[in-house]
C-alpha cells in the first residue's frame, strides 16, 4: 500500500513536470509580453510580470496592425470552416445515400487528394491563382481550401453507422434525400461538424507559407504572416511587443481548442489532417 | 455498404458532389499536374522565358553539392522530429495513463501546445534562443557556464529546429498514444501482470507490441509534419543557414520558386517530396490498419 502510494505520487510529480515544461515557453512569452526593454535585458532576467502589458499590446495591436490582421484571419478561418463543412457534408450524402454509376471511380478521385498537400504545388497554385486574379485577395485564402478528403471521409464514417431503418422510415413518410439530410442526418453527425469545426479552425488559422507568397497587400494578411514581419524589423527589436504579438496570435485557436478539446482528440482518432 | 444508399436520381448525387468536384480538379489535381509539368521548364526573366530541359533540373538535384546537401538535412531532421517526438509522446501517454487522478486534465495539458501556431512557436523560440537576451542561454549560463551561439553553430542551429519541431508535435502523439493505450485488451496486461513479469517487461514485451499500428500510423503522420510543417521554423529562426546547414525541402521550395524565381527547380523539388508522400500514404494503406487511419 505505501509502495503504491509512492509510486502514485511519483507519476504526479514527473506529470506535473512534464506539464511545466510543455506550458513553459508560453508562460515565458506571457511574462515577457508585460515587460519594458529594460526588463527585458535587465540581469538576472525577471520572471515576474513588468509594467508594460498595455503599452506592449496596444502597439502590437495598432501599430503592427495585428488586429487588422485578426480580423482577416477570422473571416478565412470561419469562410473555410462553414465551407468545408458544407461541401463535405453534401459530398458525403451523395456518396452514401445515393445509387449511382461510377461511384467508386468518385470515391477513389476524392480519395486520391489526401496524397496532395498543398505545399508541394504552391509553384503551381501561385501561378493559377495569379491568373485567375485572385492574388491580393480573400478568395486566394478561401477557395482551394474548400474541399477536402478528410472531411467527406468524417461525414461517410458518420452515416455508415447511421441504421438503414432510419432512411427507410423517412422514405416511407415520404422525405426526400434533401429534407433526410436536414431534419435527421444534421442533427445525427454534429460530434463530426464539431470535430471539423476544431481541426478546421486550427488548421486555417496557422497557415503561414500560403497567405506569405500569395498576398502582398497589408492590407488582406492573415495573422500569423503579421506575426513575422514584427520580427523582421531586426535592429532593437522589442521583444516585449513582440511577445504579445505571440501571445495574441494564438488566443483564438487556442479558445477553439479549449472548447472542443473532446471532439478534437476524438475527430483526430477518426481522422488525419494534412 | 451500399444498403443506405436508398434514394435515387440521375442528377442531384452530381449537384452534391459539382462543388467538391470543381474544388479538388481545380486546386488539387490541376496544381499537381502542372508541378510535373514545369519541373521539365527552365524559367527565367521572373517566368517571361520558359524553356523546356527535359529532365535537366532533375539532373541538376541530384549532382548539385548544394541540393545533395538539401536533402541530407531533410533526412536528418525529419529523423530526429520523428524519433523524438514520438518516443516523448509514448513516453508522456504512458505516464498520463497510469490509474493517477485527473489524467483528463493532464492530457489536455500535455496537447495544448497542438492548437499553436508553428509561426507563434517559432517566434517565441527565436526569443528564448536569442544569444544575448534570451533566457536559455541565461539558465544555462548560470548552470552550466556556457552560451552556446544557437544560430551560428550548423549543428546547434539543427538541433533547435528539431527541438521546436518535437515541442510543438509531441501533444498530437500523446492525442493518439493515449488513445491506443486505451484500447488495449485489459485481459493480455492483466496475464502479463499474474505472470509476475516486471512493468518493464510488461511495456516491451505486451504494450509496445500491441501498440505497433499506432506507432506505425504514427511514423508515416509525424514524417509527412516534418516534411511539410517545419516552414515556418527554418523561416523565423534559421533561413536555412548557417551556411545552408537547416535548409530542408520545403523552405528550399519557397526560396527557389519566390526569392530565386527558379520555377523549374522549384517544382523538381516538389515533385521529389509528392513522390515521398504517394510512397507513405501507399505504405500507410498496404501495412497499416485501416481502421486507426479512418475510425471505427
Amino acid at each position: 500500500m505505501q509502495r503504491k502510494r509512492l509510486q502514485n505520487i511519483t507519476v504526479h510529480v514527473l506529470l506535473i513536470i512534464s506539464v511545466l515544461v510543455v506550458a513553459a515557453p508560453i508562460l515565458l512569452a506571457f511574462i515577457f509580453s508585460t515587460q519594458t526593454p529594460a526588463q527585458i535585458f535587465s540581469y538576472p532576467p525577471r520572471f515576474t510580470l513588468g509594467t508594460a502589458m498595455l503599452e506592449n499590446y496596444s502597439i502590437a495591436w495598432n501599430q503592427f496592425h495585428l488586429g487588422m490582421y485578426m480580423k482577416n484571419s477570422f473571416y478565412i478561418a470561419i469562410a473555410v470552416t462553414v465551407g468545408k463543412t458544407v461541401i463535405s457534408f453534401m459530398a458525403a450524402l451523395a456518396l452514401v445515400y445515393f445509387r449511382f454509376p461510377l461511384k467508386g471511380a468518385v470515391f477513389t478521385f476524392i480519395l486520391l487528394t489526401l496524397m496532395m498537400p498543398t505545399e508541394i504545388m504552391i509553384v503551381a497554385l501561385f501561378e493559377l491563382v495569379t491568373k485567375l486574379g485572385w492574388s491580393n485577395s480573400y478568395a486566394a485564402l478561401i477557395v482551394p481550401f474548400l474541399a477536402s478528403a478528410t472531411g467527406t471521409f468524417l461525414f461517410r464514417q458518420q452515416f455508415l453507422q447511421i441504421p438503414t431503418s432510419l432512411v427507410d422510415a423517412a422514405k416511407i413518410d415520404g422525405a426526400g434525400p434533401l429534407r433526410f439530410a436536414w431534419a435527421i442526418l444534421l442533427p445525427m453527425s454534429l460530434n463530426v461538424v464539431a470535430a471539423m469545426a476544431v481541426i478546421q479552425f486550427v488548421y486555417m488559422w496557422n497557415q503561414y507559407l500560403w497567405p506569405l507568397i500569395i498576398i502582398h497587400e497589408s492590407s488582406r494578411q492573415v495573422v500569423q504572416v503579421g506575426l513575422r514581419m514584427m520580427t523582421s524589423g531586426q535592429d532593437a527589436t522589442n521583444w516585449g511587443i513582440v511577445m504579445a504579438g505571440a501571445i495574441i496570435a494564438l488566443l483564438p485557436a487556442l479558445v477553439v481548442f479549449m472548447l472542443l478539446q473532446e471532439q478534437f482528440s476524438r475527430g483526430f482518432a477518426l481522422s488525419q489532417e494534412k | 455498404m451500399d444498403t443506405h444508399a436508398a434514394y435515387k436520381s440521375r442528377w442531384l448525387p452530381w449537384v452534391l458532389l459539382l462543388p467538391s468536384f470543381v474544388v479538388l480538379l481545380l486546386f488539387l489535381y490541376y496544381p499537381t499536374f502542372e508541378t510535373f509539368w514545369l519541373s521539365l521548364f527552365r524559367v527565367a526573366f521572373l517566368g517571361l522565358s520558359k524553356t523546356f530541359v527535359g529532365l535537366e533540373n532533375y539532373k541538376e538535384l541530384f549532382t548539385n553539392p548544394d541540393y545533395l546537401q538539401i536533402f541530407k538535412n531533410t533526412v536528418i531532421f525529419a529523423f530526429f522530429v520523428v524519433i523524438f517526438s514520438m518516443a516523448t509522446g509514448l513516453a508522456l501517454s504512458v505516464l498520463a495513463n497510469q490509474k493517477v487522478s485527473g489524467w483528463r486534465i493532464y492530457r489536455l495539458l500535455l496537447i495544448w501546445p497542438y492548437a499553436l501556431s508553428p509561426a507563434v512557436a517559432g517566434v517565441i523560440f527565436l526569443f528564448m534562443f536569442n544569444p544575448q537576451s534570451g533566457i536559455v542561454n541565461y539558465l544555462l549560463t548560470i548552470s552550466l557556464g556556457i552560451a552556446p551561439d544557437w544560430l551560428t553553430n550548423p549543428k546547434l542551429a539543427m538541433a533547435l529546429l528539431v527541438f521546436v519541431a518535437v515541442w510543438k508535435n509531441v501533444g498530437y502523439n500523446v492525442v493518439f498514444y493515449i488513445a491506443g493505450l486505451q484500447n488495449l485488451p485489459g485481459e493480455v496486461l492483466e496475464a502479463a501482470l499474474i505472470d509476475g513479469a516486471t512493468p518493464w517487461q510488461r511495456f516491451w514485451r505486451v504494450t509496445f507490441p500491441l501498440l505497433s499500428p499506432m506507432t506505425f500510423f504514427l511514423l508515416i503522420i509525424n514524417t509527412i509534419y516534418a516534411f511539410f510543417e517545419a516552414f515556418p521554423f527554418v523561416d523565423l529562426l534559421t533561413k536555412g543557414g548557417p551556411s545552408n546547414a537547416t535548409n530542408i525541402l520545403i523552405f528550399n521550395i519557397y526560396r527557389d520558386g519566390f526569392e530565386y524565381y527558379k520555377t523549374g527547380m522549384a517544382a523538381a523539388q516538389s515533385v521529389i517530396l509528392f513522390i515521398a508522400v504517394v510512397f507513405l500514404t501507399i505504405m500507410q494503406f498496404r501495412f497499416g490498419e485501416g481502421r486507426v487511419h479512418y475510425g471505427g
